[in-house]
């Protein structure tokens, strides 16, 4: 089985500084959504920003956007198991 | 056919290494996990105890530091490019400037921890019995994710110090350069923990 | 025998030092056959220590805590030790390469430095019996609030709990690794033989179960050292959350033991029915099944701890659910024996055994998975039996499988075939009169992990005690068989079972590099091509 990146995809210094841009962003948003009070959601806003965040270092600084979809599917597939793991454990805890 | 499989063998070692990086990723985020699993039953359970207690965390040396984190995940992004463009220079200073605010970021917590162990609040001081229940269990978990997070910074600060000198030296360079990519796979590895525990940690007020 | 294979091939060094430092996967392999087999002895040997006790009611040789100490040894080196590790290490090291035509695994040198760290798990674990405030006497579940308040020695052993995880995990990401890079040209995935597929899904769930069982380690030794609270409800925490966290790891290790044990005893069916093995890819996808829905059943062990009803309800439910790909194998096994020209030689009679006795364990296991009768034998000598039948009668006897299977092609000779067949009976026949009272036992109120029981147990417990004895002359039969056989055994044909795997198109020893020329897969040289 052939699995190369033979054409390694090579990301512009731009590139990389657009993308910390983005982040950055996203780091002040979550700052300041922290003063506002969501109440029950505080968390869930939190998590969502941290989400994409990481959905950005991981698709661009790790390269997984470009790099063959076998990562991609393995790093998906263990961020499922442990969200699953994690709902399990609630079924406990939220039902006791 | 063989011919050809001979060549899988060289190839298969740059290939090969970064898979075996990125299992060796998932291995450290799952084991950051059972943190962030401990974190979630409490958080649930101690809902407001942690809101007053992260109120004690320093909010700005957090962001700071996440800060820190995102800039040299940057740098250690471009030195990899740096290297396929065949400017050594550029992917030795950015490996550099890596390390330099990732030492930054110790010396911050190096501050952030002496200041609450100045203040009697660590784990098996007096003052941590003493606490509310939630408040305990949050700043046991602070020292601990922290601690670990930053034990990782070591071992990544270690990683890429290799990579700089194998740069310098020559071993690194646009036809090979695995070492330094997958060094700064773990860097994004470490970065990427840390996103997820500034917020759970330090913005839940 | 030809004249340089991998047995008399020295390298840089020589002697004792080029074994030490070689990074042949099948030295390497034969190296941990060694500290497992020996490891394995001394297991053994506890287990016998503890069945002498148990002759009968009373306190006859050791108090309360030394027979503690002794389960709780007795299961640390069973489980980390011996049967965790087990046929991965030995023989998915020296086999898997071969059959995927490959020379060695993706990281050779990492291989090796996955051997030393599990040395040192090994050391510390002994170190934990004599140092300090005596040995651990927690069970090897290590389960708080004891484990983080008792006064023995349970940081060591914890520790070395961590340190052969790690092992674990590094292994399980050097044969992902040389599964997806490292098979020869024309093996594609469903032309991969299935001792192969099952290393691959054991792989995985050594590489992404094992860290949190780590992390939950190694928060027993911060909550012993640091007092930091995670498990002791005085401080906020939750017995239940570590008991949660251990079996998160420890269910999927069962699997770990299980699925490569299934993979030999895939690939001794078909060899000695000299057919081909019936439905291979509802195998190979069970495997990964398997594996996958083992990550979701671990609160069976928890039914009575005082978790809420929906999580008991779920877990049940998937406990049953995760029986069927199971079943699905031996089905499987079965149709292929249908009709076939079968030949009962030693590695298939252990097949056999392990397919009787693992149908008993996996039953049993059943009746525990129902809420209902849960209740009734947990914590009984039933679940003791339960799991022995399972891993020692499933994962023991399919190690004895291989062992037998390709011992001629290890070390070149053959060993005695007729002796086997004698010690197969004593190891069958000892093994379920050791066993099978404990079920009765067990469902009659006798506890696991007491040293002593009420006097009408007796008769049980002795019947125990002499399947115990009669079980160990059939391992000491098959010991001094084999090691005999390996220095003055008759030499042995390349294929003397006529197998259609790699492994057996190669000389017996292998020679270093395993093939001259790496194979191309044809239809001819397919797996299981009667």
């Amino acid at each position: 089985m052939v699995m190369e990146d033979t054409i390694k995809h090579i990301t512009s210094y731009k590139g990389y500084l657009k993308v910390l841009i983005i982040l950055l962003t996203l780091t002040a948003i979550s700052v300041i959504a922290a003063w506002i009070n969501f109440g029950a959601f505080s968390v869930g806003v939190a998590l969502v920003i941290a989400c994409i965040k990481s959905g950005a270092v991981l698709s661009y600084f790790m390269h997984l956007k470009f790099d063959n979809i076998v990562y991609r599917i393995m790093a998906i597939g263990v961020f499922i198991l442990f969200a699953i793991i994690v709902g399990i454990t609630f079924l406990d805890y939220l039902f006791r | 056919m063989s011919e050809g499989n001979h060549k899988q063998e060289e190839k298969n070692d740059d290939v090969a290494s970064k898979m075996g990086m990125w299992i060796f990723i998932f291995t450290e985020l799952l084991l950051f996990g059972g943190l962030f699993l401990v974190y979630a039953v409490f958080r649930v359970k101690y809902a407001d105890e942690f809101h007053r207690a992260a109120a004690q965390l320093n909010t700005f040396i957090g962001t700071l530091n996440t800060v820190i984190l995102l800039v040299s995940s940057m740098t250690i992004a471009m030195s990899v490019t740096a290297i396929q463009n065949y400017n050594k220079k550029l992917a030795m200073n950015m490996i550099l400037i890596t390390l330099v605010l990732a030492f930054t970021f110790l010396v911050n917590k190096y501050f952030e921890w002496g200041l609450k162990i100045k203040h009697h609040l660590y784990p098996s001081s007096e003052l941590m019995f003493n606490l509310k229940h939630g408040e305990n269990i949050f700043f046991s978990l602070y020292y601990f994710m922290t601690g670990l997070h930053a034990l990782h910074i070591i071992i990544g600060m270690t990683i890429l110090t290799i990579a700089y000198v194998r740069v310098r030296n020559g071993s690194i360079h646009a036809g090979h350069f695995t070492l330094l990519e997958n060094g700064g796979l773990y860097w994004h590895l470490v970065d990427l923990i840390w996103i997820f525990l500034f917020p759970l940690l330090y913005l839940i007020t | 025998m030809p004249e340089i294979n991998y047995l008399s091939d020295t390298g840089k060094h020589k002697g004792i030092m080029s074994w030490l430092t070689s990074t042949d996967h099948k030295r390497i392999g034969l190296m941990y056959l060694y500290a497992i087999l020996f490891f394995f002895l001394i297991g053994g040997s506890l287990g016998a220590l503890m069945r002498l006790e148990l002759m009968q009611p009373g306190q006859q040789y050791y108090s309360a805590q030394t027979y503690n100490a002794l389960f709780t040894v007795h299961g640390i080196i069973m489980i980390f030790i011996v049967v965790i590790p087990g046929l991965s290490v030995v023989f998915g090291n020296f086999f898997l390469p071969i059959m995927i035509g490959a020379k060695d695994v993706a990281f050779p040198k990492l291989n090796l430095l996955s051997f030393y760290i599990y040395l040192t798990g090994c050391a510390l674990a002994v170190a934990s019996q004599f140092a300090g405030n005596g040995p651990p006497d927690t069970g090897w579940t290590f389960y708080a609030p004891y484990s983080t308040q008792t006064a023995t020695n349970v940081v060591m052993a914890v520790f070395a709990a961590f340190v052969l995880g790690f092992s674990s995990i590094l292994t399980g990401l050097n044969f992902i690794v040389t599964i997806h890079r490292l098979r020869a040209p024309g093996m594609k995935w469903f032309k991969m033989p299935l001792f192969p597929w099952s290393i691959y899904a054991t792989a995985w769930i050594q590489v992404l179960a094992t860290p949190i069982v780590g992390i939950t380690l190694l928060m027993v030794i911060a909550e012993r050292v640091l007092k930091i609270g995670f498990f002791d409800p005085a401080l906020g925490g939750d017995p239940i959350l570590y008991q949660h966290l251990f079996w998160i790891y420890s269910h999927p290790a069962v699997y770990i033991m299980i699925l490569p044990a299934m993979g030999v005893i895939t690939e001794i069916i078909p060899t000695f029915c000299q057919k081909k093995i019936y439905g291979y890819r509802a195998i190979a996808i069970s495997s990964l099944a398997i594996a996958g829905v083992g990550y979701l059943v671990w609160g069976h062990h928890m039914f009575t701890s005082g978790m809420s009803t929906t999580a008991q309800w779920f877990f049940s439910l998937l406990t049953f659910i995760v029986a069927v790909p199971s079943a699905v194998k031996v089905f499987n096994w079965i149709s292929t024996m249908y009709k076939a020209s079968i030949d009962v030689k030693p590695p298939f009679l252990f097949a056999l055994g392990f397919i009787f006795l693992f149908m008993i364990g996996g039953l049993t296991g059943l009746v525990q998975g129902a809420l209902a009768t849960n209740i009734q034998v947990h914590d009984t000598a039933f679940v003791v039996a339960h799991f022995h039948y399972i891993i020692f009668g499933g994962m023991g006897f399919a190690f004895f499988a291989a062992i037998h299977y390709w011992f001629p092609k290890m070390y070149g000779k053959m060993y005695n075939i007729r002796l086997a067949n004698i010690y197969w009976v004593f190891i069958f026949v000892g093994f379920n009169l050791l066993y099978f009272p404990q079920f009765i036992l067990g469902l009659q109120g006798v506890p696991r992990r007491y040293y002593d029981y009420l006097p009408q147990f007796q008769t049980g417990e002795v019947i125990s005690g002499i399947g115990a004895l009669i079980l160990g002359i059939g391992i000491y039969m098959m010991i001094y068989n084999l090691f005999r056989s390996s220095k003055k055994g008759a030499p042995a044909i390349g294929n003397p079972w006529n197998g259609k795997t790699l492994e057996w198109s190669i000389p017996s020893p292998p020679p270093t590099e395993n093939f001259e020329e790496i194979p191309v897969m044809t239809e001819q040289n397919e797996p299981y091509n009667y």
